[in-house]
């Protein structure tokens, strides 16, 4: 069984996100995810600065197995895409909900939150 | 789903199981590309279970294949030699690569793709009948491709001392029954190994021997990113029955020196007359990204496809086969998700023997 950490919000698609006390929010995705994925080959992730409307893809994620899109969780201007995946793609592998996280954005109305899953819906969703 | 003798060893492995033109195979037992490093560097083995054996007896056997194959069973003069060949259709085009041994005069095995199983069959039947030779699918047979630069030892040391020494001089592309096992010196990896075929109640007992030796259990996955390092295709990706070998860079499996009928001559004959206008060539992409099969790519003589690519554990590039225009310059561009990003053609194979070869980095 995958780890799914109850402070979380979770997409359908598998994206995770955490409000951070500064008020931004960090987005990964699921340790189910990478899991289904196997080992991640390249990663490619939107440039500070550009602003994403919630549901609209931002990223993208290949493993040996398949390229995937990555959706924005909530709508906002990303801030930072994290630095150590170019070198270490692995990294959402070994610890998707730590340093294996994909990029920061500030979100432009912290509301959506509410749309999207909670730790034990997103459970549910996977036991289907 | 079909499942091999050695599902429960997956099972126990932590295997992740796919479905693989209906068997039920480990794609990865973990990591992929730790398995992909672990042939590289030592050695691994895979459930090849799946593959169909093909026993053809008779006394007109080594005129039937001659017959039935592209490239010359001819060579084929001591027993356990193997020879890698393609089957045509009258078109020249590709019906399946196997692996043909010969075991004697009257007794030849050939080790076809699981997933073509069922045509080739029928179509060796159909070829078969007027040479009055027998041919029988061989199901009572488990494989194990034992590969890495440490295969050859580790397989060895399960063996008694008298075979262990045969077996350890046993040469490339060929064969050798010791009592049960038939062990040969072939594989899908560019590395060196051996693939083991035996009876289907001892599978798992010489898959947990192995594994005692130190081999690891590897995956489809592994498999896949070390045929395409090695520069080797797979049938129904990289060729099929729309192209010819001539076509596939298998140009030198093609026997055609001497006047020899075979089923497809004629026409591959008649593709030389001009020269085929596509062949199949490794590609490097310069920058970041991954290459995969059915990308559009761009040449100064015209477009072509990419038939296999990915990720190269071994290289820490995306690599890539692709059907080309002929004579094109070398620099090309691959269309990936709509960016055109710049590629570079080279001979394959890519990694032979654990590294990179001469120029590919």
């Amino acid at each position: 069984m995958s780890e799914i950490p109850s402070d979380l919000r979770y997409r359908e698609s598998h994206e995770w996100v955490r409000i951070e006390d500064d008020g931004t929010a960090v987005v990964g995705i699921s340790d189910h995810a990478q899991g289904e994925l196997g080992d991640m080959v390249f990663v490619e992730l939107p440039e500070s600065g550009t602003s994403y409307e919630q549901d609209e893809a931002c990223a993208v994620v290949e493993s040996v197995k398949a390229a995937s899109d990555i959706y924005a969780p909530l709508s906002g201007e990303i801030v930072e895409a994290n630095p150590m995946l170019e070198e270490s793609p692995e990294l959402v592998n070994s610890d998707p909900y730590g340093e294996g996280w994909l990029f920061r954005l500030i979100p432009s109305d912290v509301s959506q939150i509410e749309s999207l899953l909670d730790a034990e819906a997103y459970a549910e969703l996977q036991e289907d | 789903m079909r499942r091999t003798p050695l599902y429960k060893a997956h099972l126990a492995n932590g295997a992740r199981l796919v479905n693989f033109g209906g068997w039920e195979l480990p794609i990865h037992y973990g990591s992929q590309i730790d398995e992909h490093h672990q042939v590289r560097h030592a050695a691994g083995m895979f459930d090849v279970s799946h593959m169909t054996v093909v026993d053809i007896h008779g006394p007109r056997s080594r005129e039937f294949l001659a017959y039935l194959l592209a490239n010359d069973v001819a060579k084929l003069q001591r027993p356990g030699k193997a020879l890698y060949s393609c089957m045509l259709t009258e078109q020249g085009t590709v019906i399946d690569d196997l692996i043909a041994y010969f075991l004697d005069e009257e007794w030849f095995r050939l080790v076809v793709n699981a997933t073509t199983r069922d045509k080739d069959l029928a179509w060796m039947e159909r070829q078969g009948a007027e040479f009055g030779v027998s041919i029988r699918e061989n199901s009572g047979l488990a494989m194990i491709a034992v590969q890495g630069p440490q295969a050859r030892d580790r397989v060895a040391s399960l063996l008694l001392a008298s075979d262990a020494t045969a077996v350890a001089e046993l040469k490339p592309f060929t064969a050798q029954h010791f009592g049960e096992l038939f062990i040969a010196r072939t594989g899908y990896t560019g590395e060196d190994g051996f693939e083991v075929s035996l009876p289907a109640g001892q599978a798992e007992d010489f898959w947990q021997n192995l594994l005692a030796t130190g081999v690891k259990p590897c995956g489809l996955g592994a498999r896949d990113t070390l045929r395409l390092e090695a520069g080797m295709n797979l049938y129904g990706q990289d060729m099929d029955e729309d192209v010819t070998p001539l076509e596939s860079g298998l140009g030198w499996t093609v026997a055609m020196k001497d006047d020899r009928d075979f089923i497809g001559r004629e026409a591959l004959e008649s593709q030389q007359v001009n020269g085929p206008g596509r062949h199949l060539i490794g590609l490097v992409l310069e920058g970041r990204g991954i290459l995969r099969s059915h990308q559009r790519v761009l040449t100064d003589r015209g477009e072509g496809e990419t038939t296999s690519g990915g990720f190269a554990p071994t290289l820490q590039k995306a690599i890539a086969l692709a059907r080309l225009p002929v004579g094109a310059e070398a620099a090309c561009q691959v269309e990936i998700r709509g960016k055109l990003l710049p590629a570079r053609m080279v001979k394959v194979p890519f990694v032979r023997n654990g590294a990179a070869c001469e120029g590919i980095l």
